[in-house]
């Protein structure tokens, strides 16, 4: 065990965990942001997807560790009233079915936007390729991503 | 406007206040995405609830709190059961909230979700909540206003006497109408009355799922909750010997390692009980990684299981006998198996005409054999459940498709009885069948009572994956015989799997043709199976679809000009009389889908499959464009038309249809499990493929046919028949035709 002082969604914490422990269950079990999924832990699926210092990383493979200065945010501090154009466009797209992938969906589309305001078909496919979503809402994923970026 | 006799309940006592959320709102959605200040205020909570009947209660001014009965998984049935209510209760959606009801089937009946009939089941008796509801609302403000209750009318939560200028908000009349007996007759509008049923509507939880507020079943948490984790066999076939596990009870945070037997000796099974691993070990730990490590520290034995034979009391209340044979099964062996059983006479399930003679005389024949692997349902959200065993009584959270089919096995196992164990159903990250099966529910209840804590038992992807209820292996062989004219004159299919056959033999082309002949077979295994979208039909529909494209071709005709032909003759001059579908709605889909798609319009580079099917009492067609880009097949184009009847709530019944679709193309593409000596070969999404964003479909389109029959299933029916879509198009492509799904498996590139 050892202690960790973390930066998340703009708020200083700290965690006595073990160091190997992954970034996605300090959120989950000590912090209980629940958000930020589990999916493969493995990094192949995109459930567990959050951004530190602002890149879209997967949660499920990243030691405790490995962080320290670093600047989290997870889908609970991606905006304070829900209102990101992500997640904007994300309601006036009705793109969730079961809704498990989507937060790593919306993480990794906030990204993306982040550092290419206006994406096209090829740059959202190579962006998003490591999202799986088993309901299969990938269209209104591709047309709630062009939204976004049109509200910029 | 219809008169139907109601069945609508007063609330009856739940046995938790917790779960009733009577006066305390648990987990409930504001609607409005983007709420006005209006809204917010005219959402504001009441002082005060009244309990109408046991679907809703009603704020004092005016906000309604529907419980929606079945429990969610992405077919979005906490708004469209909602709107059912809604909509015969004539109230401004605005002002309804939804609340997930919790297992009460006295109060809720039966809560499901599956084979498509949510919407179907729920048609009528939300309706008629939402009626007599209203009906209860306009004698109170009658007997108030002392006015004759004919001359009440309704609008938007309102009650209007128009004779005496006189109006009253339902929040107004809610304590009133309390008082009023349950009517025992109702009308139910017209659907051209319809306000609510059939206009779109956002998805009640969108604004809570895109903040991760929406709490999963694995988000579930309660105070001084531990978590569990499972270590089953690393192979069909085999089961627990003994552990060793001294060092890993010494590792940090570890509080227990202990066995557990999910059945009680002798206890009559049902068939959602399916589970090959009924004696497992888990590890209780005060955090999921640390559960995890241990988890992998752990050393046990294994030893081969013995075959035996088990009866199964089935949902219909049938009992069937179960084989299940000892050893290490393998695909290999698996298709040497079907090939030896192909080769054999199968079981004769119809007959009609005189097939034998028929292919005697045939002037061509044309045979194909199609095959299909196992396939792993691979939720988002792996299997997981709390439970709090404490004395005689039980709690429990788990996200469950069938709830009341794992409650009389809680019950037997853990020596608990029904009454005393209280359900929430928690949000399911998908389902598509795997989550009707319950027995991690009721592992996690063993490990709470033997641990003797409340318990979150999590599966991690790799135990999930590999744990079983596959879609089982399928095979199919078709047989066709065409006269001088290139006229069909007779139908073979011998259809079989391991361990079930997928068999309809009394669905098309069955009605449509003088000789026809279905026979099947099947082989045991002990590699568990279960319900998987649309089953049996997810392989018969591909199967099916391609072989009528060849046989279409092979006559020289239309494809979708030479089911039609079959459709005219099973409309006009049906054969047999057992045929479950209706001709006309079939061709109907064909006709409208061929008119959507502009089909005939060839365009240079673009090459198109059509495909048809009829499953869950919904009628589905399909015609994919598809194109070759740099050797790799892409689906550019989806045209779908559905007829289910009614579509209560069309943009979520557009977005269901999407994903059927995109999860067709994936597994007919990807989709595959494998066997080597009992282990399943894929464990993670590192090995088990699936359809990502630039493989899915670029554009879908959806029609529905408009009629005003009752509402039949969306979930399952555009799915099957998206198989022959992908094979018929890939054929078009390639000029080669796929009999073996799944179609590209790792092979990325085609020729």
């Amino acid at each position: 065990m050892a202690i960790f002082n973390l930066n998340i969604n703009g708020k200083k914490q700290q965690v006595d965990t073990d160091p190997d422990t992954p970034l996605l269950w300090v959120l989950r079990d000590h912090f209980h942001l629940k958000g930020t999924k589990y999916g493969c832990g493995i990094a192949q699926c995109g459930a567990c997807t959050i951004h530190v210092d602002g890149v879209a990383m997967r949660s499920c493979s990243l030691p405790i560790s490995a962080i320290s200065e670093q600047k989290i945010k997870t889908i609970e501090g991606l905006s304070e009233a829900g209102d990101h154009p992500v997640q904007k466009a994300w309601m006036s797209h009705d793109v969730p079915q079961c809704g498990y992938c989507q937060a790593g969906q919306i993480m990794s589309a906030a990204a993306l936007l982040e550092n290419n305001p206006n994406p096209n078909d090829t740059d959202i496919d190579a962006a998003m390729h490591g999202n799986i979503c088993r309901c299969g809402t990938y269209l209104r994923i591709k047309a709630a991503i062009k939204t976004a970026a049109k509200m910029g | 406007m219809s008169t139907i006799k109601t069945s609508i309940a007063r609330r009856s006592f739940l046995k938790s206040s917790a779960l009733a959320g009577g006066g305390l709102m648990l987990g409930f959605s504001w609607l409005a995405s983007c709420q006005t200040k209006t809204e917010a205020e005219i959402l504001a909570m009441p002082k005060e609830w009244f309990d109408i009947n046991s679907y809703l209660k009603i704020g004092d001014n005016g906000v309604v709190t529907i419980y929606t009965p079945n429990p969610e998984f992405g077919q979005n049935v906490r708004t469209s059961m909602p709107m059912l209510v809604a909509e015969e209760l004539d109230i401004d959606w605005k002002k309804v909230l939804v609340e997930q009801a919790p297992y009460h089937p006295k109060n809720f009946g039966f809560q499901f979700t599956g084979g498509s009939r949510g919407i179907m089941s729920r048609w009528e008796p939300l309706r008629m909540a939402g009626a007599s509801a209203r009906q209860m609302l306009r004698t109170a403000a009658a007997a108030i206003w002392e006015v004759p209750v004919e001359e009440i009318t309704t609008e938007g939560g309102m009650l209007f006497h128009e004779p005496t200028n006189k109006s009253a908000g339902y929040g107004e009349m809610a304590s009133a109408a309390v008082d009023v007996p349950v009517p025992t007759e109702v009308k139910l509008k017209d659907s051209k009355d319809f306000k609510i049923i059939g206009h779109s509507k956002k998805n009640v939880d969108a604004h809570n799922i895109v903040t991760g507020k929406t709490t999963f079943g694995m988000d579930y948490q309660k105070e001084g909750m531990l978590i569990a984790m499972i270590v089953h066999p690393p192979a069909f076939g085999m089961t627990l010997k003994s552990i060793e596990d001294t060092q890993v009870k010494t590792m940090s945070g570890i509080k227990d390692v202990i066995t557990i037997k999910s059945y009680p000796k002798d206890y009559q099974k049902g068939s959602f009980d399916a589970n090959a691993f009924p004696e497992i070990v888990a590890i209780v730990g005060s955090s999921t990684w640390q559960v995890m490590k241990a988890k992998k520290q752990l050393k046990v034995e294994w030893q081969p299981i013995a075959a035996s034979t088990e009866t199964i009391l089935g949902f219909r209340g049938d009992k069937q006998t179960k084989h299940i044979p000892a050893g290490l099964e393998s695909t290999d062996t698996h298709r040497s198996q079907m090939e030896a059983l192909a080769a054999k006479p199968g079981k004769i399930v119809r007959q009609d005409g005189d097939p034998r003679s028929a292919f005697k005389k045939a002037a061509k024949i044309i045979e194909r054999t199609y095959e299909a692997p196992f396939l792993a349902h691979n939720c988002m959200e792996p299997l997981n459940a709390f439970a709090h065993v404490t004395g005689d009584k039980a709690m429990i959270a788990a996200p469950i498709q069938i709830p009341g089919f794992v409650m009389p096995t809680l019950a037997a196992s853990l020596g608990i009885p029904v009454e005393n164990i209280d359900m929430e159903l928690t949000r399911m990250g998908g389902g598509f069948g795997r989550k009707a099966y319950g027995h991690y529910v009721l592992e996690a209840a063993l490990i709470s009572q033997k641990v003797n804590a409340p318990v979150k038992l999590i599966y991690t992807r790799e135990d999930d994956m590999t744990n079983g209820i596959y879609r089982p292996t399928y095979q199919a062989t078709y047989r066709a015989a065409l006269d001088d004219n290139n006229d069909l004159i007779a139908l073979h299919v011998k259809a079989g799997g391991i361990p079930e056959s997928p068999l309809f033999a009394n669905r098309f082309p069955a009605g449509a043709l003088d000789n026809y002949l279905a026979e099947e077979w099947s082989a045991d295994s002990n590699i568990t199976i279960g319900a998987f979208r649309a089953p049996r039909s997810n392989f018969m529909a591909g199967a099916e679809q391609s072989f009528l494209d060849e046989v279409a071709e092979a006559a020289g005709k239309d494809p979708i000009d030479f089911r039609l032909d079959l459709l005219k003759r099973a409309k006009e001059n049906p054969v047999g009389e057992k045929n479950d579908y209706d001709a006309a709605r079939y061709a109907g889909v064909l006709e409208l889908v061929k008119e959507k798609a502009g089909w005939g319009d060839n365009q240079t580079g673009v090459h198109r499959g059509v495909s048809a099917y009829f499953c869950h009492n919904t009628y589905a067609a399909h015609i994919l464009d598809m194109t070759i880009e740099d050797g790799k097949p892409v689906v550019q184009k989806v045209c779908c038309v559905i007829d289910c009847g009614v579509v209560v709530n069309p943009d979520a019944a557009i977005n269901m249809a999407e994903g059927a679709i995109t999860d067709g193309v994936g597994n007919a593409f990807f989709g595959e499990m494998t066997f080597k000596n009992g282990v399943p070969e894929k464990n993670n999404f590192h090995q088990y493929r699936m359809i990502r964003i630039g493989e899915a479909p670029k554009a879908i389109e959806v029609h529905f046919v408009e009629n005003d029959i009752s509402p039949t299933g969306m979930g399952e029916p555009p799915f099957p028949p998206i198989f022959g879509a992908v094979a018929n198009a890939l054929y078009k492509a390639t000029g080669k035709r796929r009999y073996r799904q799944p179609f590209l498996g790792e092979e990325h590139v085609l020729g």
